[in-house]
């Protein structure tokens, strides 16, 4: 019981430790792609590190909604990550706590505040990248949704434990057209949910065209470290999700000795690294779309989750 | 067979119907001409290896000739032929006129694919294979799809382009139903679609050449000298 416990606090320490490196990794592929050297990858560490000494200026006008944003925003990845598999096959302490429905609406809380935050003080960017979030997120809604609806149908069950070991167990699953397309359509919402290309541009800064970035824009010193982290922390635990919940449980710990927990953490991060360059492949060759056709990018994910239930819905 | 390649093989021909479904929805929503023909060729290719898959689990060299024709017909003939009779409308027209926007026609598309496996539900139980149970629901809300894209599309090529996804979903669900069609059958079909191709093409080209666009939506009057 204890070493559950123990394991369960070693994930958190894992996703709050790693997920800056995750983006100073992405950078710098992304900038290796342009054929420039591109900052080290532990710039988002030195950059929060140097954001956490620097005064916070907060608007009179705001309330306190504006302070509290950025911790809702960090502590709700940490919520899920107690709820999900990290390192290890076999459910620990607080794994039945919250389901993956019970996970998203943890990490949609954060986004709502996010999203409040950046209306509260009136700068008139923000509400507009909040508005803009929003539509994302409505039509987000749907897609997520049915893809959990899929993968809870195959798997007779809507804890992430449980639902991962249905993929490779026999292996012949992993190729089921279900999975196939369930991975597909959430791999989409990876990238609207996130804010990456095509759905947004990470990197731009015109702030008329921001969706993402203009909620933030606000925040400065202590508050402004947070959010940071807890964007890169949001971006590691939809990785997680997606490659040890619905890809494959590969890599994890199988047994209780803390030698094979540990042994996960370098496997779990080399197969965000694998998903990183493919993430990095399609941002350097995709264009951001218009907003309005971002509705045709979704209802396409959406239709390859409908797809995906239909297939499984009829027994294949 | 030993049980775990049949069920191996029973997946990937599944993957290969859902992967072929998503190709067929794309036909309908892509916008852009030359998007549309690689969606196209993709799912001429799906067409091969579902074949291909369902031959090995059968033991039917049929299928291994219906998939190599397949590939040299669909996935190699068709998009050559278009390239050199309608050169023009492929390279210059990039995005494709619609009746319907695209998240609507989605829509609509997926009620269609919806309502093709309800017909086929009943009479796949009826049936004992697992391949027909997949190859007919695909096959089927493909061949509504390929219809689907005839009717939404304002363009003589995507019209094309869906005619042949029509074909397409037949003889996807024709693999399943009859492993053993006689091989004549087989390379009639084969022939008809680079002929429908060819002419359908240099049609399209006259008419470009006619009245300077191949929009079918916009001929609906006839016009006298």
């Amino acid at each position: 019981m204890e070493e559950r416990i123990l394991y369960n606090l070693i994930q958190v320490a894992v996703v709050v430790a790693f997920a800056p490196l995750a983006e100073g990794v992405l950078n710098r592929l992304k900038e290796i792609v342009q054929s420039k050297r591109g900052p080290s990858i532990f710039q988002p560490y030195r950059d929060i590190w140097k954001l956490l000494h620097k005064d916070e200026i907060v608007s009179e006008e705001s309330t306190w909604i504006f302070r509290a944003a950025p911790y809702v925003a960090f502590v709700a990845p940490i919520f899920v990550t107690l709820l999900i598999p990290v390192l290890t096959r076999y459910p620990l302490f607080l794994a039945f706590m919250g389901d993956m429905l019970g996970g998203g609406f943890v990490l949609a809380l954060g986004g709502f505040f996010v999203a409040l935050a950046a209306v509260d003080t009136a700068n008139p960017y923000g509400p507009m990248g909040a508005s803009r979030t929003r539509m994302v997120g409505f039509l987000a809604e749907p897609v997520f949704i049915i893809v959990f609806f899929t993968v809870s149908f195959v798997a007779g069950s809507t804890i992430p434990y449980i639902v991962q070991a249905v993929w490779v167990s026999p292996l012949a699953n992993f190729f089921a057209p279900s999975h196939v397309l369930a991975m597909l359509a959430f791999f989409m919402l990876i990238l609207a949910e996130d804010a990456r290309l095509p759905v947004d541009s990470p990197s731009g800064h015109f702030e008329l065209a921001m969706i993402n970035k203009s909620k933030g824009l606000e925040y400065s010193g202590r508050g402004a470290a947070i959010m940071k982290w807890a964007g890169s922390m949001k971006l590691f635990v939809l990785l997680v999700i997606f490659l040890n919940v619905l890809v494959t449980p590969w890599g994890l710990a199988g047994t209780m000795a803390i030698g094979d927990v540990l042994l996960a953490i370098p496997l779990v991060l080399f197969k965000i690294f694998l998903f990183l360059v493919v993430l990095v492949i399609i941002e350097s060759s995709l264009s951001k779309l218009r907003l309005f056709r971002i509705t045709e990018f979704l209802s396409a994910a959406f239709v390859t989750s409908v797809v995906a239930l239909t297939t499984s819905a009829s027994g294949l | 067979m030993s049980d775990p390649v049949a069920s191996y093989l029973m997946h990937l021909n599944a993957m290969a119907g859902g992967l072929f479904l998503l190709a067929a929805f794309a036909i309908v929503a892509t916008r852009q001409m030359l998007g549309c023909l690689r969606w196209f060729v993709v799912q001429a290719l799906l067409l091969a290896a579902s074949a291909t898959v369902i031959g090995i689990a059968v033991g039917s060299l049929h299928l291994a000739i219906v998939a190599v024709v397949t590939v040299v017909t669909k996935a190699m003939a068709t998009p050559w032929l278009l390239r050199r009779t309608v050169r023009r409308e492929l390279y210059s027209r990039r995005e494709i006129s619609q009746v319907l926007n695209i998240p609507t026609s989605l829509l609509v598309a997926a009620a269609l694919a919806l309502l093709a496996y309800a017909i086929v539900s009943p009479v796949a139980a009826l049936e004992t294979g697992a391949f027909v149970e997949i190859n007919l629901s695909v096959g089927l809300a493909g061949l509504f799809l390929g219809a689907y894209t005839v009717a939404v599309r304002r363009e003589a090529v995507p019209q094309l382009l869906g005619l042949l996804a029509m074909e397409n979903g037949a003889f996807f669900a024709a693999v399943s139903i009859a492993p053993d069609l006689p091989f004549i059958a087989e390379l009639t079909v084969a022939f008809d679609v680079p002929v429908t191709t060819l002419v359908i093409g240099l049609l399209t080209r006259r008419i470009h050449e006619r009245v300077g666009g191949t929009s079918v939506g916009l001929l609906s009057a006839l016009r006298e000298k």
